[in-house]
């Protein structure tokens, strides 16, 4: 027989204002579950709006992640790796986009991308690359929101992880290449994915930046979250469908990451 | 001539000068307290820490020399590095791991993985090949990093407190596989330690290095049987005293003049062990020229025998057995008198002779 554990019970006015506080954050979920007419879901979902949403959305995001890892990497490897001066601001400027109003995000990007951009229009007069009201401009807003959350977690895993190991893989004769490709990589490997995740479903839940730069063109610019809220004027089991995909992929991330990412961000 | 390591490294305040000359097939111990700047120097050496000033030369190619704008990068160098904790890498198996350095220099996957397979018979891992770093022993990843490391046939090895991470119980067989494995190594081998048995049991030399610079070098016997600084003499277990001689009377620091048989003249170092010296409870009367009444500061028991350090006109440390302890009664702050015949004082001229000069 065991002895029974004994403890003090906790402060109840503390668990009351905490079990609030998560029925606050869990009501409004449960009752989109709610909502839901899972009859006519897959019906919802078909809609040709619905699945031109879902595609872009799809492709958008994938090219977001894809190009935040190419350029994101090599950053947060220099943020964590090379000491210059003026690390701390270029940090700075990498993460803003994190907390910034992707409105705002977007209202910047017009500014510097857009037709009459001072980025913008050389692209245009020159080459004529147009962003604005081109798929092109969605991959480019989901990317400058969502990038940051790949600096931080693979700056986070590259800080925290042994430099030693890479000299070791100099003495033993590997150059910075291979160094980087057969000790880094697969010693941040857990953090990259993970970043690579939550950087994906940033992007694929952006919506601020992409209406201000790209505009709402069905099956151009109109990504999932923009054809929610359209949708949700006119026909609004389609726009609680396609919030539940996106409910859907959420919990699928979460679940994938467990506590994971969480680590791999306070290093 | 293998190695000759004209090294100058400047760390904020800390300055390490050194001259370090390795042949080939030799194995030099460097020995020194914790902050001496050993494991600065084998960084120097693999290209880890580009130098400050002097130069690094092996087998006369000059591998590191700010006056002449020269550095070869770590992974150019024919230079392989055990480390303390042997940074084997976690996510490949023990074969891959010794395979990476052959991999690295250009070996082809299949080469690479046969003659990493071979090294590891060699160390007798042939059945932990395909194990992860994390489920091998100390002492067997040890053996895996010592592999990974002459697996590249480095003209220069350089083993950092290669016993540190092991188990004390361990640490005397790995020491002597260890010099069997070395005994086959052609190259210049460095190894970095604060432990003497180290030393004593795989160099061939040994040099001393305190703050920076070398205070003294020598075969084992030699280092030894006359220590030139407090930190040799300790590690040794040995009383190191300092005065000056004239004949057979040593006048110490502080005044004290001790008898000795040999006669020397000048600045003089006197080595005395301590079960030399013998204590008493009251003055004692007989044959050894030399007594003085201390005071015992410590007394530290090691199975039967008993060390008992003196505060006095004298710091030393006497060594007597357990009985003994108990018989005299002595405990911390006990007065005692100590003797030691002047045929057991070791003395020496207190010059540099041993010890490099400082470039």
């Amino acid at each position: 027989m065991t002895a029974p554990t004994r403890r003090r019970p906790p402060p109840a006015a503390v668990v009351a204002v905490a079990a609030v506080a998560a029925a606050f954050l869990a009501v409004p979920v449960v009752g989109l579950v709610a909502k839901t007419s899972w009859s006519t879901l897959w019906s919802d979902l078909s809609n040709p709006v619905a699945v031109d949403a879902l595609r872009l959305s799809l492709i958008c995001s994938l090219w977001a992640t894809a190009l935040s890892l190419a350029f994101g990497v090599p950053l947060a490897w220099v943020l964590a790796r090379i000491d210059f001066p003026g690390r701390n601001l270029v940090r700075a400027m990498t993460i803003l986009p994190m907390v910034l109003p992707p409105v705002v995000g977007g209202v910047a990007l017009l500014l510097a991308f857009g037709r009459d951009g001072f980025l913008g229009r050389p692209l245009y007069d020159w080459f004529g690359i147009q962003f604005t009201f081109s798929t092109a401009g969605a991959v480019l807003a989901e990317t400058f929101v969502a990038m940051p959350f790949l600096i931080i977690t693979v700056e986070a895993a590259l800080r925290s992880m042994d430099g030693r190991y890479e000299e070791a893989a100099a003495n033993l004769g590997a150059r910075r290449w291979t160094t980087f490709r057969r000790v880094t990589l697969p010693m941040i490997g857990p953090s990259l994915v993970a970043g690579a995740a939550l950087t994906w479903a940033r992007a694929l839940g952006e919506f601020g930046a992409t209406i201000t730069f790209a505009g709402d063109i069905p099956g151009r610019t109109q990504t999932v979250p923009l054809a929610v809220y359209l949708a949700l004027q006119d026909n609004e089991p389609v726009a609680i469908a396609l919030s539940l995909a996106l409910l859907a992929v959420c919990i699928v991330v979460l679940v994938s990451l467990r506590g994971r990412w969480v680590g791999a961000i306070t290093p | 001539m293998s190695l000759d390591a004209e090294v100058c490294v400047t760390i904020g305040s800390f300055v390490e000068r050194l001259h370090l000359e390795v042949e080939d097939g030799e194995v030099v111990a460097v020995l020194g307290p914790n902050g001496s700047g050993k494991s600065t120097l084998l960084r120097a050496l693999a290209g880890l820490r580009p130098l400050s000033a002097g130069r690094i030369r092996l087998d006369g190619v000059v591998l590191d020399d700010p006056g002449a704008g020269v550095l070869v990068p770590p992974e150019s160098r024919s230079c392989a590095m055990l480390f303390q904790d042997y940074l084997l890498f976690p996510h490949l198996t023990a074969v891959a791991n010794v395979a990476f350095g052959l991999r690295s220099r250009g070996a082809s996957k299949a080469d690479a993985h046969r003659l990493a397979l071979e090294w590891l018979e060699r160390m007798d891992l042939a059945d932990k090949a395909q194990s992860k770093p994390g489920e091998l022993s100390g002492g067997q990843a040890q053996r895996v990093a010592l592999a990974r490391a002459l697996a590249t046939d480095p003209r220069l090895l350089l083993l950092d407190e290669p016993m540190a991470a092991l188990d004390a119980g361990v640490r005397g067989s790995m020491r002597h596989r260890l010099r069997g494995h070395l005994g086959g190594y052609a190259g210049s081998c460095v190894l970095v330690t604060h432990d003497p048995l180290d030393a004593a049991a795989i160099a061939d030399r040994l040099v001393i290095l305190e703050a920076g610079s070398v205070v003294q070098q020598g075969s084992f016997e030699e280092v030894t049987a006359h220590p030139r600084t407090q930190y040799v003499a300790e590690l040794m277990g040995l009383n190191l005293l300092r005065g000056r001689a004239s004949g057979t009377s040593l006048v110490l620091d502080d005044g004290t003049t001790l008898v000795t048989a040999s006669p020397a003249n000048g600045e003089t170092l006197a080595v005395i062990a301590p079960r030399d010296i013998a204590l008493y409870r009251v003055s004692p009367s007989g044959s050894p020229r030399n007594t003085w009444s201390a005071r015992v500061a410590e007394v530290h028991l090691m199975g039967d025998r008993a060390r008992v350090v003196l505060d006095g006109p004298i710091r030393a440390t006497a060594e007597i057995t357990a009985v003994a302890l108990v018989e005299l009664g002595l405990s911390d702050g006990s007065p005692v008198w100590a003797s030691v015949k002047a045929t057991q004082i070791d003395v020496y001229a207190a010059d540099s002779r041993g010890t490099t000069p400082i470039p």
